[in-house]
Order: C-alpha cells, then structure tokens, then sequence
C-alpha cells in the first residue's frame, strides 16, 4: 500500500503540490475567526470553585473590574491648587470612560461632618481654585484622618493620589472592550499631563490587566515566531546546505502553522498569551519531520539513486518513524486538555493539530515538492561519527561508574523536587517590558496594591447588618486584618457607621465607634445613603436585603504560598473569634493562588494518560513489552531531573510549568524511540552484541538527536525570552528536560543496557520473527 | 410625587392653554416644551393624595428584598408640590419619615425625621441623584416632576405597545442631576408616560422605567399602579407597587412642616 502511493505521489507531484495549497488555503482561512481573549477570567475552567465564589460575590454587590490611576506631583505635594485641579478634572473626565459606572477620588470623597445639627455630606474638593494656603493645609489634615482614603487613594505622606475607576463591563464584544476603555482612560491622562506638566501618572487594575493580556500576545508574536524562524531557518540551512531542501522544509512549517491556526478558528477558539505560543511549538516541532526526510532522501541520492527512486525510498524508510513520533508527540499535547485551566487545553489541541499537519505535509507535500524543484544533492559533510564512536565507547567503558553516578545524579535532582514551591502571582506573569507591570509595580510601591481579599460577611437576617453584635464582630475583624502584615488597607463597613455616629452626634469623637442599637443604625444608613450622588451609593458594599456586607482587605504583592498562609491564618481566626461571620474569601489572588495546585491534580491524570498509552505504542513498535518497560526511565526521568534542576535555581513553579511533564513527553520520548529501535534492529536484524549495538545506535542516530536536541532546544529558549512568564517558563522548562532527555539517552540508557544484559547474559536473546523491521528505522 | 409628568407652573401653563400644542408648536423644543405643559395641565386640581408604595428590590442573581411606604402628596400651586412619606419596613427604620417641597426653579429641600435620635436632618440639597433606600430609583426620579426641571425636545410619534405616543427628550437643568438626558414615551391620549429612559452623565443608558396598570381616579387623574425599574448597566432592578390610592382627603399645608415630620405614626 505504501509503494502504491509513493508511486502515486511522485507521478502526480504536481496535482499533489495543487490539493495541498487548495486545503491549506482552506483550513488557513479559518483564521479569519481567530481573536484574542483579554480576561484573565479564560484562565479558569466553568467549575473552578474560586472562580464561581468571586462570580457569585460580584453578582451579589458589584462588579470589580477597575482602572486605578496614579497621578504623582513633582513637587510631592497633593494638597496644592495645581494638583487638587488635576484631581478634579481628571474624576470628570473620568465619568465620562465608557462602560463606568462609577469614580472615586480624592476630590469626589464623599465628606461628612456635622453642621449645627445637620449632616452634611459633600465632596472633599470643591472649587480648588479659590483654595488658601490654610484651607489647603486644612483639607490634607482631614484627608490624612480618612481611614478610607489612606493606603487606597491617598499615601499617608500625601505625595501621590489615585482615582478609581469601576465598571461593568458587557458581555458582548469582550474583545475589543478593554482596549475602547483603555483608549479613553489614555486620552484623558495625556490630557492632564499636557494640561499639568508637572503630574506624572500610571495606571493598573483589572481592566489595564485584561489590555495587557493581548498586547503580551502581539508582542509574542510579533518578536517570538520570526526570531524562532530566523534561528531555524540557519540552523537547517547548516544542517542540510540545501537551497532548497530548506525551501521545501520553511514551506512546511509555514503551512503547518498556517492551517492549525486556521483550524483553531474553524473550532471558534480565542487566543490567549499560552496558546499563542503554539505556532513557535508547531515550527519546532515540524523540523523533526522535515529533517528525517530530507537527511535521507539526499543520502539516497548521494548513494546514486536517482531523484524519485530517493524519494520513494526515503518515504518507505521515514514513513513509520515520523508517523509514530508525531502520534507520541500529538498525544503529550493533547494530554494538556486535562489541565483545569482552559488557555492550556487550546495550547495542547492546536500544537497536536499543527503536528498531524506538519506529518501529513512532510510525508505528502514535501516529497512531491522535491520531486518538482531542480535539487541538487549538496556534497557529503564531513564524517563525524567520530564523536558518535568516542560517545559510544565513553558510555560502554565506564557503563558502571557512569551507572552509579548518572543514578545517583537523578536521584539527587529528583529528590529536590519537593523544594520548588507553586508561585501564580499573576502581575508577574507580565515582564516589565510591558507598561502595565512597570505602573503595576510603581503604583503598589507608592500607593496601594493591587491584589486585594474579599469577604461577604453574612448576618443571615435581613437588615441584620445594622446589628450592634454583626457589628461588633465586623470591627472586630476589620481591626484584626489591619495588624496583620501582608494587609495594606481594609474598607469595611464599620468605618462609615463610626463617622457617622461621631457626625450625627455633633461631630463629638467620643461617638467614633459603632451605634449601639440597631434603629440607630439602620436610620443613620437610611439617612446617609440618601445624602449620596449618583454613583457613589453603598450598593457596592450592600447586599439588598441588608443582610451582609463587603470587606475588601487589599493586600501587599504576595507570592500563592503567602496569600495561601494568610488565609489560612484569617480562617482560624474567625473559627475562634468571629464564628459566624465565616466565609472564604474572594478573588483573583485567591483564585491564581490555587490554580496550580489544581491545575497538577488535574494533569496528573492527563499525565498518566498519555505515558500508558505512549508506553503502549513504544512496546508495539519495539515489539517488547520489557523494553517499552524499560523506556519509562528515559522518558520520565528527564522531567523529573528538569524539575530538580528548577528547584535549585527558580524554585517557582506556576501554571504552565506544571503542564510541562505531559508536554515533553511526547517529545522526549521521539529519542528513544530513535535509539531504542536502532539498538535493538542491530541486535535482532544483524546479530550484533550489547556493545556494538549500542555503538551502532549512536553511530546511526546519535548524530540526528544531538542535531534535532539543538533544534528543538533553541526553538524552546526562544519560546522563553517570551514577555509572558507563563511560556517563557515553559519554554525554559521544556528547554531543560529536552537536555536532559539527551544526556540521559546518550549516558544513562545505554549502561541501563549493558548492565541488563550482563544480567541476562546466560539468557539468549532471542531473535524476532520479523526482520524487516520496517517500523523501527529511522 | 410619583408621577412623571406633572407640575406646576401656571404661568407658562396659562399661556399656552391658548395655543394647540401639537399643531402650532414650530420647533421640536417648542413641541416637547407643550407636550410636558399639556400633561402638567392635566394633572391639575388633584390636591392632595395618599397611597401605599411597596418596593420591591431585586439584584442580578434575582434575590429579592421588600420596602413598604406611606405616601402622601399635597399639590402647591405656583410651586411644586410637597410630599410626605412614612417608611413601615424595615422594621428598624420603621416610623422614619422624610419631608419633601419640591420647587420649581430652586433645588429641592428635603428633611428626614430619625426616631431613633428623635431628630430632624436636613438632607443636603446638592446630593438627590443617589439611591432612594437602595433601590434603582434616584430620588430625582420618584420626586415631583416640574416642567421646569428639564428642557424639552419632540423626537416622533411612535407606537409603544398599541398605544399611540410621542416621544420626546427632556434634560435636566439642575447641574447635580445623575443623568443627562432622558427618553419618555407618552401616550397620546391620555398625556402619561408608558416608558422612560434614563441616560448616565457619559449618555449610555443606564435605566428604563416602565409605568403600567394605570387607574383613574376622581375621573381625572391617572396614576400607574405598578412603576417597573430596571438598570442595564448593574443588572438590578426595583418595582414600586402603589395601591390603596385617595384623593382630596383633605391634607392642610401644616401637615407638611418640618414640625409634622415626627408626629407622623
């Protein structure tokens, strides 16, 4: 059946050159349908249970998508005309940002005091012009006394200001939301720096972030996929110095790329910083197909056959050992759809899809293609089987030492993996050649952070928030959060009912504590809430029924294992002291602070699917069920010495990295594939012993793994000068087990193998019944 | 209170009882302007009322809570009315009261009566657009309604549900004011407003109202029993259920003083 189409192929080159562009073409439009996501929501699956808590929050008060814009005077002093002015216009224009519903700032701060017997609720700033030197000494005085404004928007040296921006965001045309709101907010910045030349500002939050998300992913694409181009265009030229092999081979690429991202838009998937990197995955991974055809087509012609009798040839050998790599592979990527966070599913399909491409091209296209162009056989390189032989020799002579050594090498990595501790804080995901980490990381230096805690407190009665007890209780947590050290500020209710007390009670600061009865309370509310403007009401902090409230506690920039402990020691402090307040609490932090320990629960599943059922292929094609056994050692071992290596040098491991053991396995196990069969042909086909099958595996493939290992190894360290953490860890991490797969095959499988045979050494080997061996020839 | 279009202001009326509004009005601002003017003049004589309100709270996961007010409304002439209502539920807000003349071409005033501090507080004038007890009316949206709290523009006749209607723009004059523009549809007959649209200071559309199941009263007035609230923006919502309506029962100018204010059960 093989030679009917490789006769077949050659004969109708051209029609097959013509279907190929035809359905590419077709596949490739797909991607008129690809957008990217801009919501770091994407990260979690439906069921996650954070996710669903934070959602079920937000339902219940308000949305927490926000811009926070920092302004910072030169002089370092807010309370100035100049600044109070800038303050001012920029909380009116700021109303006006599409989809905002609501604008707080210093001058828009809802003032309360009493006047004769009145209460007056008013904005802080009113007219910053007509201001003296005293009243402006005056309103830092009142503004430094507002525990809601400290740490929030206002520094406690006064010397920057923040304005906060919320909205609700509309479910439709989510992909362009961010960027018509972010058009806006940059507007009216460049505005008041034109119109102040002395303020200077930044901006984050939800909204800068969800805008960060597709910039990172142009960034990616527009740096990552030439560069990995440009390095593996050079390194196939060197490889091959072939004009036009390396034609044949960009062309393959390029339409594998081409035609799994358009398939990715036929499957209606949207993009997002990981799967973006699955063209720089594909491109890697499709030289590997490319590389075994060409090196043995142009052996064939070197060896005087003449053009379609080597590419017939070169099919015939090439067929089954590209095939089965690309199965192993695609099935490594499509374990990744087990991950519990969905980007990564989207990354796992479209390389798995770009890889079946790239072998359906690289065993169709390609062939026909050589057959069309006017190859010439470039000139035999130099033998450097030399090497190979040293390398050889090197493993057989100390196969003990290097047993011992190499095994107490893995076991010593390996035993380092416990000291890697899972990281997601997801403002580093972002380098800082991005503005939203470089104002990320000023403004929470300078002002307040960005990651924040929230608590629906739960009275369980309605209007039972007005309570004296579910008060007390919420003060009494409200002052514990702001001793704990990772906690920047806390907004919770109390603080409005104690200035209240103190304002209705003529401003008498004996009265600065919660009201005592419950009417009390409830009427000061009342009063209050009907006192505020449009868009500043109490609704974000409120349930409707009055029966629970909203603590926000906004938090340094911890890492997961830190947010993990701080909730933990909030946890156990309301067991004992507030128990029926309880509740978790809510969002992004929380969130990311679980994904990756969810994210391993979930591969690990994943994981185990695909190493049986690569387990299963390798024992097939070796035809041994004790050698696809034994190939477990190469395959898994490299993962687990990459992440030893890691602990000792990043020791971080976050979301993508714990994809990485599914991911490489598909690719590490392409090696022993290669070598295994090669060993084990020379030993059931030609009657060779351990030895000089072994040296005859390195002498026949050693070379091409060492040269697919530099491959593959320089595609991932591109994969890793990414701007997003995510898959520059990845790439790195991939990177590193790819190495290690090839010191392991070249150092570690074979004294594995000597010392099984020395084992055996009484046991004959015997002698399979199939010599062809079609299947194990690479 | 509690109706859409209606005010008082017997000047403007008087002079343009001797014009047709809707065919001599030349410009769109001249024919909304009539439009307002004809439902005020409608309104008239009405003199005092009273009625139950029951508020309805709903959020955007449709957990529901429940407000009950007294309503009662005295008609000034040559000002705007003055109202007056008693808050029954919550139970912990229960006998609170709040005093409200509005005006016609002066900001509102406003007083809340607190029986837990046995006090009266005046409510600052500048703040009406918030939330009225945390609901998805303003307070600018449930007070009397003057002509000339906005200006006018006619848009087109259209039909809303059957019912024949003009659809006119008005904005708000007062600069404190949430919003700045808003859509009515008002039924031609009957000069009431089916549908209002409230646009946010950016001119998105922040609310609509739908007023339905209006009665008739003393063979004269009509007023809508059921007001229906929804945010497009927060996704929540707030019906007002009136019932129990009574006119002309005899309310003095007295009985709204800041001094009534705590004597009110």
């Amino acid at each position: 059946m093989l030679d009917n189409y490789m006769r077949w192929l050659v004969k109708l080159r051209w029609a097959a050159i013509l279907i190929t562009f035809i359905v590419v073409g077709l596949l490739g439009s797909g991607g008129r349908f690809l957008s990217f996501t801009n919501d770091y929501e994407v990260f979690f699956g439906d069921g996650n249970p954070q996710l669903a808590a934070f959602k079920n929050l937000q339902e219940v008060y308000t949305k927490n998508d926000n811009a926070l814009i920092m302004l910072s005077p030169a002089d370092g002093k807010v309370f100035t005309q100049e600044t109070l002015q800038a303050i001012t216009d920029l909380t009116e224009a700021a109303w006006l940002t599409p989809y905002a519903t609501r604008v707080d700032s210093l001058s828009n701060f809802q003032y309360t005091y009493a006047e004769e017997d009145d209460l007056t609720v008013e904005d802080l700033i009113n007219d910053p012009a007509s201001l003296s030197t005293d009243e402006l000494a005056r309103l830092k005085d009142i503004a430094l006394a507002q525990p809601l404004l400290i740490n929030r928007l206002l520094s406690p040296a006064a010397d920057v200001t923040g304005i906060n921006i919320n909205f609700e965001l509309p479910a439709e045309n989510a992909d362009t939301v961010p960027f018509e709101i972010m058009e806006h907010v940059d507007e009216i910045l460049a505005k008041i720096e034109s119109d102040y030349p002395n303020i200077s500002t930044a901006k984050t939050g939800v909204v800068p972030m969800n805008k960060a998300f597709p910039e990172a992913s142009f960034k990616d694409m527009q740096t990552l996929i030439p560069a990995a181009f440009a390095v593996i265009l050079l390194g196939f030229m060197l490889l091959t110095r072939s004009f036009w092999g390396t034609f044949g081979a960009v062309l393959v690429m390029l339409m594998s790329i081409m035609a799994a991202m358009g398939t990715a838009g036929w499957m209606g998937i949207v993009l997002t910083p990981p799967s973006v990197s699955a063209p720089t995955l594909i491109l890697t991974l499709a030289v590997a197909d490319c590389v075994h055809f060409l090196v043995t087509f142009f052996q064939q012609m070197r060896a005087g056959k003449e053009k379609d009798h080597a590419i017939q040839e070169s099919i015939r050998l090439n067929f089954s050992p590209i095939f089965l790599t690309s199965v192993t592979t695609a099935i490594g990527f499509l374990s990744m759809n087990f991950s519990d966070s969905p980007p990564f599913h989207d990354l796992g399909t479209i390389t798995a899809i770009g890889v079946f491409y790239a072998f359906i091209l690289s065993i169709f296209f390609l062939p026909a293609l050589m057959a069309v162009l006017p190859v010439k056989v470039p000139k035999a390189r130099n033998e450097k089987s030399g090497l190979m032989n040293r390398l050889a020799n090197f493993s057989i002579r100390y196969y003990k030492a290097l047993l011992v050594g190499v095994g107490v090498l893995i076991v010593a990595l390996i035993a380092m993996i416990p000291r890697n501790e899972l990281n997601d804080e997801f403002v580093k995901y972002f380098d800082d050649s991005l503005e939203f980490r470089r104002d990320t990381d000023l403004i929470g230096e300078k002002l307040t952070g960005m990651y924040f805690v929230d608590y629906s407190l739960d009275a369980k009665i309605e209007s039972g928030i007005n309570t004296p007890e579910y008060l007390k209780q919420l003060e009494s947590f409200e002052y514990w959060l702001e001793t704990q050290p990772e906690v920047i500020h806390v907004n919770a209710l109390t603080e409005t009912f104690r200035r209240l007390n103190k304002n209705l009670h003529g401003d008498d600061t004996s009265f600065y504590k919660i009201p005592e009865d419950k009417e009390l309370a409830a009427q000061y509310l009342l009063l209050y809430e009907m006192s505020l403007p449009a868009g500043l009401d109490l609704n974000n902090q409120i349930n409707i029924d009055k029966s629970a409230t909203r603590l926000t506690a906004t938090l340094k920039n911890l890492s997961t294992k830190q947010t993990l402990a701080f909730e933990q020691r909030v946890q156990e402090w309301m067991a004992s002291n507030t128990p029926s307040l309880e509740t978790a609490g809510s969002s992004p932090t929380i969130m990311f602070s679980h994904i990756s320990k969810r994210n391993i629960t979930s591969m690990l599943s994943g994981t185990t699917i695909a190493l049986v059922l690569i387990s299963l292929i390798l024992m097939v094609s070796l035809r041994s069920f004790k050698y696809g056994l034994l190939s477990l050692i190469p395959n898994l071992v490299p993962a687990g010495m990459a992440f030893g290596i890691w602990a000792l040098f990043n020791g971080q491991v976050g979301l993508s990295v714990s994809v990485v053991v599914a991911m490489t396995l598909g690719i590490v196990v392409d090696d022993t594939i290669h070598f295994l069969s090669k060993y084990l042909r020379a030993r059931r086909e030609q009657g060779l012993n351990t030895e000089e099958a072994i040296r005859y595996a390195f002498t026949t493939v050693g070379e091409a793994l060492l040269i697919t290992t530099i491959i593959l190894t320089a595609g991932f360290m591109i994969l890793a000068q990414s701007t997003f953490s995510l898959n520059a860890d990845m790439g790195l991490m991939t990177a590193i087990t790819i190495c290690i797969a090839l010191f392991i095959d070249f150092f570690f499988l074979p004294p594995l193998l000597m010392w099984m045979d020395k084992r055996q050494r009484k046991s004959t080997i015997s002698t399979p019944s199939n010599p062809g061996g079609r299947l194990a020839t690479a | 209170m509690f109706s859409l279009i209606k005010h008082r202001n017997l000047a403007l009326t008087a002079a343009m009882l001797l014009i047709s509004p809707t065919i001599l009005a030349e410009t769109p601002e001249e024919r909304g302007l009539a439009i307002a003017i004809e439902g005020d003049k409608r309104d008239q004589g009405y003199v005092d009322s009273t009625a139950n309100m029951k508020m309805v709270l709903r959020n955007r996961a449709g957990k529901e809570s429940i407000r009950n007010v007294r309503i009662k409304s005295l008609e000034v002439t040559g000002d705007g009315d003055k109202s007056l209502s008693v808050f029954d539920e919550p139970a912990d807000v229960k006998g609170t009261t709040s005093l409200t003349w509005s005006h016609s071409n002066k900001p509102d005033e406003q007083w809340l009566y607190l029986p837990a501090l046995k006090r009266v507080k005046r409510i600052s004038s500048k703040n009406k657009s918030g939330p009225f007890m945390g609901s998805e009316f303003a307070f600018e949206d449930i007070g009397s309604q003057e002509v000339d709290k906005y200006t006018y523009k006619y848009l087109r006749d259209e039909d809303f549900e059957s019912a024949k209607t003009f659809v006119i723009e008005r904005y708000p004059t007062d600069k404190n004011s949430g919003y700045t523009k808003q859509i009515a549809w008002i039924e031609q007959d009957r000069h009431i407003a089916l549908k209002l649209e409230f646009y946010d200071r950016k001119g998105s559309l922040l609310k609509t109202l739908i007023s339905s199941n209006y009665k008739q009263y003393l063979d004269k007035f009509w007023r809508p029993s059921i007001l229906e609230m929804t945010n497009h923006q927060s996704g929540k919502s707030t019906t007002l259920e009136f019932s129990d309506y009574q006119f002309q029962t005899g309310l003095k100018d007295s009985d709204f003083s800041k001094n009534a204010l705590k004597k009110q059960k």
